[in-house]
C-alpha cells in the first residue's frame, strides 16, 4: 500500500447506471456513484431497497444486468482480480463453526493468496481482540465474538474496498467500538468502505458520503460536507414508510 | 492450472479438517455400509446364490448409498451462516471450489471404502487374493465418476426446498452406469476370469470419468454465477 | 371461439393415423394385431428423443444467452417429453407380453434406457418444482438438462453391454419385421402426426408457462 494517503484520487468504486434484475423484478434500478481512496459511503434504506444487492454486485457475487460497475478500475464482473481487492462483512458470519477462529481466518488468507499467512492472521485476530479465543471452535463462541472473527476474516488480505452489510448486528458495545475504530483506521490507510446499516448515528459517524436507497435507486446522495443528519433521518423515515 | 489445483487443495483440506473435527458424516457412512453388508447377507438364500454372485452387487450398491451420505454434507457445511459466499467472493476460481469439494469427497468415499471392502471380504468370506489390486483400480474409477456428479448435485440440492431428498433423486440415474460397470467387472474378477473380460466395463468407467469430471467442472460455475 | 389450428390439425392427423393403422394397414404376418402398437410406440419414442434433445439444446443456449424464453421452452419440452416417454413405457410392455411372453424385458436395451430417461426427466421436473427463484431454477435445470443428454449414451451402452453379456432365453424373439410399403407409409404418417402433436403440446405448455410467469410477476410487482 502506498504511503501517501489522500482522499479522492482515482476512484476505487465507480458505478454508473447500474441495474440488476431478478427475473422481472429490478433490485437495482440505475445507481450511480463513485468512491475514492479513504472514503466511506454510508448506505441506508428499508429492507428490499437493493442495498445488499449492490454490495453483492460489487463483491463479485452477482453480475450486473446493465450499466457499469468498476472496482479498482476493473470492470465487473471482473473475475479473481476484482474479487481479490474486496473484503466482505455481512450479518452472516460466513464462518465454519467446526473450525476455530484461527483456522477460519487462515483459510481465508490462503484463499486470497496472502503472503506470510500466520503473521497476518495473528494481526487480524489481535485487532478484533480475538487472540485468546483463537483456538476454540467458532460454534462455542457468542454471536458477537463470531461477528468479530468474521470481520478479522474480511480484513486479512488488506482489501482496498470493504463492503460491510449490517456489520454491527450482533456486536456488543466493545465489539462495535472495535469495529468503528478498525474501519476508521482502514479509512485513514486509504481503504474505501461502503457500510450498510439501519443505525443512522453509527453510519454517519464514519461516512464521507451518505445515501438513502429506495426501490433500487439512490433517493438521496450527499458528500460529507453536505450531510445534514436531520434531513437524513426525515428522508430515511420516508423511505422506510414508502418501502 | 497449478493455481487452480493449489486453491482446490486448500479448500479440500479445509473440508477434510471439518470432517475430521466432527467425524459425523464419516461414522454414519461407515456404520451405514457395515449395516448394509450385514442386512444384505440375510436377504438371500446362501444355498441358492453363491457369495461371488452376490458380493459385487452388494458392494457397489452400498458404495453408492454411503457415498451419498458424504456428498450431502459436502455443500451442507457451506450453508452454515452462508460460508459459500465467503468462498465465492474470494479470488479462487469457481473451478477450484468445485474441484476442492470433489477432492475432499473423493478422499471421504475412499476412506469409507477402505473399511467397507475389507469388511465385505471378511463377512462374505471372499477369495480376494490376487484380485485386490484390480478391484482397487475399479473402486477408484467408480469413485471418481460418482464424486464428480454427486458433488455438482450436492451444490445444487442444498439450495432447493427438498435438499437431502433431491440429491439421491438427481444422482442415482447418473450412478446407474457406474454401478452396472463396477458390479459387472467385479463379478468377472471374483469368478476368476481374466481382467480382459472386464475391459469393456473398465473403458466405460474411464469414459464416464473423463466426460463427467470435465462436464461437471465446466457446469459448476454456471450454477453459482448469477 | 377462435380455432387454434395447430392442435386441430395435429389431433386430426393423429386420429387419421390411428384409423389407418387399425383398419387400413395389413396385419404383420408373424406378430398379428400386437404389432399395430408400434404405430404408437415408435413415434412416441421418436418424439421423446426429440423433446429431450431440444431440452438439452435450449438449456445450452439458455446458459449462453440467459433468455427466460429458452428456459420456458426447456421446461415445456421436458414435460411433454415425459408424457411421451410414459406412452413408450406403457406400450412397450403391452407389445412384449403377447410377443415375448413377459411384460418387462431387461435385455431390451431401448425399453430399459427409456425407463432411465423417464427417471432423469421426472427428477428434472421435481428439481424445477423445488426452487423458488426463477433464475436459479433456470440455471440448475439447464445444467441438469445438458448433463442428462450426456448421460443417455452411457446408460444405453451399459444396458447394452449388460444385455449382451447375460443373454436371456428369448422365446421366439422376432427378427426385424420387414415392412411392406403399406406399413411403412403408416409408420411414416404416425411419425409425422406425432411430431405435429408434440409441437401442439409444446406450444400449449409454453403458453401456459408464459401466463403463469406473467401472473407471478404481477403479484411480485404488487407486493
Amino acid at each position: 500500500m502506498s504511503s501517501t494517503i489522500s482522499s479522492g484520487g482515482p476512484p476505487i468504486v465507480e458505478v454508473a447506471e447500474l441495474t440488476r434484475a431478478f427475473g422481472t423484478r429490478r433490485a437495482l434500478a440505475g445507481v450511480t456513484f463513485s468512491l475514492g481512496r479513504g472514503e466511506c459511503l454510508a448506505l441506508f434504506g428499508p429492507n428490499g431497497a437493493g442495498k445488499t444487492t449492490l454490495l453483492r454486485v460489487l463483491a463479485g457475487l452477482l453480475r450486473p444486468s446493465s450499466g457499469s460497475a468498476r472496482v479498482s478500475g476493473i470492470q465487473l464482473p471482473g473475475g479473481a482480480l476484482a474479487r481479490s481487492r474486496v473484503g466482505l462483512i455481512s450479518h452472516r458470519t460466513m464462518l465454519y463453526e467446526a473450525l476455530s477462529p484461527r483456522e477460519n481466518v487462515s483459510f481465508a488468507a490462503r484463499l486470497y493468496g496472502v503472503r506470510d499467512v500466520n503473521a497476518r492472521v495473528e494481526d487480524s485476530l489481535r485487532r478484533m481482540s480475538m487472540l485468546e479465543r483463537g483456538d476454540a471452535p467458532v460454534r462455542s463462541l457468542s454471536r458477537g465474538m463470531q461477528q468479530r472473527v468474521s470481520i478479522a476474516r474480511a480484513m486479512v488480505h488488506t482489501p482496498q474496498l470493504v463492503l460491510a452489510d449490517e456489520p454491527y448486528s450482533g456486536l456488543d458495545d466493545g465489539g462495535a467500538r472495535a469495529l468503528t475504530s478498525l474501519l476508521g483506521e482502514l479509512r485513514s490507510a486509504g481503504t474505501a468502505i461502503i457500510v450498510v446499516t439501519h443505525n443512522l448515528a453509527e453510519g454517519l459517524s464514519l461516512a464521507t458520503h451518505a445515501a438513502v436507497m429506495q426501490r433500487g435507486r439512490f433517493v438521496r446522495y450527499d458528500p460529507a460536507d453536505r450531510i445534514d443528519a436531520t434531513a437524513y433521518s426525515t428522508t430515511y423515515r420516508e423511505a422506510l414508510a414508502g418501502g | 492450472m497449478a493455481d487452480v489445483l493449489f486453491a482446490a487443495w486448500v479448500i479440500a483440506r479445509k473440508d477434510l479438517a471439518i470432517e475430521f473435527r466432527t467425524r459425523s458424516a464419516f461414522f454414519s457412512a461407515v456404520i451405514f455400509a457395515l449395516l448394509g453388508l450385514v442386512i444384505f447377507y440375510f436377504a438371500w438364500d446362501p444355498t441358492a446364490v453363491t457369495v461371488n454372485d452376490l458380493a459385487p452387487g452388494v458392494l457397489w450398491v452400498i458404495f453408492t448409498f454411503s457415498g451419498l451420505l458424504g456428498l450431502h454434507r459436502s455443500f451442507g457445511v457451506e450453508t452454515e451462516d452462508h460460508a459459500i459466499d465467503g468462498l465465492l467472493a474470494s479470488p479462487v476460481s469457481r473451478e477450484s471450489i468445485f474441484l476442492g469439494k470433489a477432492i475432499a469427497n473423493l478422499i471421504f468415499v475412499a476412506a469409507v471404502q477402505l473399511i467397507a471392502i475389507p469388511a465385505l471380504v471378511v463377512f462374505y468370506n471372499l477369495p480376494l487374493g490376487n484380485v485386490a489390486i484390480p478391484l482397487i483400480a475399479i473402486a477408484f474409477l467408480a469413485a471418481v465418476g460418482l464424486v464428480a456428479v454427486g458433488t455438482l448435485f450436492s451444490a445444487m440440492a442444498v439450495n432447493t426446498r427438498l435438499a437431502e431428498l433431491l440429491l439421491p433423486m438427481l444422482s442415482l440415474p447418473f450412478f446407474v452406469p457406474i454401478v452396472i460397470a463396477a458390479s459387472q467387472s467385479t463379478a468377472k474378477l471374483l469368478s476368476g476370469r481374466p481382467i480382459v473380460e472386464a475391459a469393456a466395463w473398465i473403458k466405460l468407467l474411464i469414459a464416464f470419468d473423463i466426460i463427467f469430471v470435465a462436464a461437471c467442472t465446466v457446469a459448476y460455475p454456471f450454477t453459482v454465477d448469477d | 371461439m377462435k380455432i387454434s389450428w395447430l392442435p386441430t390439425i395435429a389431433g386430426a392427423a393423429v386420429i387419421a393415423t390411428v384409423i389407418r393403422a387399425a383398419f387400413f394397414t395389413p396385419l404383420e404376418a408373424k406378430q398379428g394385431a400386437a404389432q399395430k402398437i408400434f404405430y404408437l410406440h415408435v413415434p412416441a419414442a421418436w418424439v421423446a428423443f426429440l423433446a429431450f434433445f431440444l431440452v438439452a439444446v435450449s438449456s445450452g443456449v439458455y446458459l449462453w444467452l440467459r433468455d427466460s424464453r429458452l428456459d420456458r421452452f426447456a421446461e415445456s419440452s421436458a414435460e411433454v417429453g415425459v408424457v411421451f416417454t410414459t406412452v413408450v413405457l406403457i406400450t412397450g410392455p403391452l407389445w412384449a407380453k403377447p410377443i415375448w411372453g413377459t411384460y418387462w424385458a431387461w435385455w431390451d436395451v431401448r425399453l430399459v434406457s427409456t425407463l432411465f430417461l423417464w427417471f432423469i426427466y421426472v427428477s428434472y421436473m421435481v428439481l424445477r418444482g423445488a426452487i423458488e427463484s426463477p433464475p436459479l431454477r433456470a440455471r440448475y435445470s439447464a445444467v441438469l438438462g445438458i448433463l442428462g443428454a450426456f448421460l443417455i449414451p452411457f446408460i444405453h451402452l451399459s444396458v447394452y453391454l449388460f444385455a449382451t453379456m447375460h443373454p436371456m432365453p428369448i422365446v421366439g424373439k422376432p427378427s426385424k419385421p420387414s415392412l411392406p410399403n403399406e406399413m411403412l407409409l403408416t409408420l411414416m404418417l404416425s411419425l409425422a402426426s406425432f411430431t405435429l402433436l408434440y409441437f401442439a403440446f409444446l406450444r400449449a405448455r409454453y403458453r401456459y408457462a408464459v401466463e403463469r410467469d406473467a401472473v407471478a410477476a404481477a403479484i411480485d410487482h404488487d407486493a
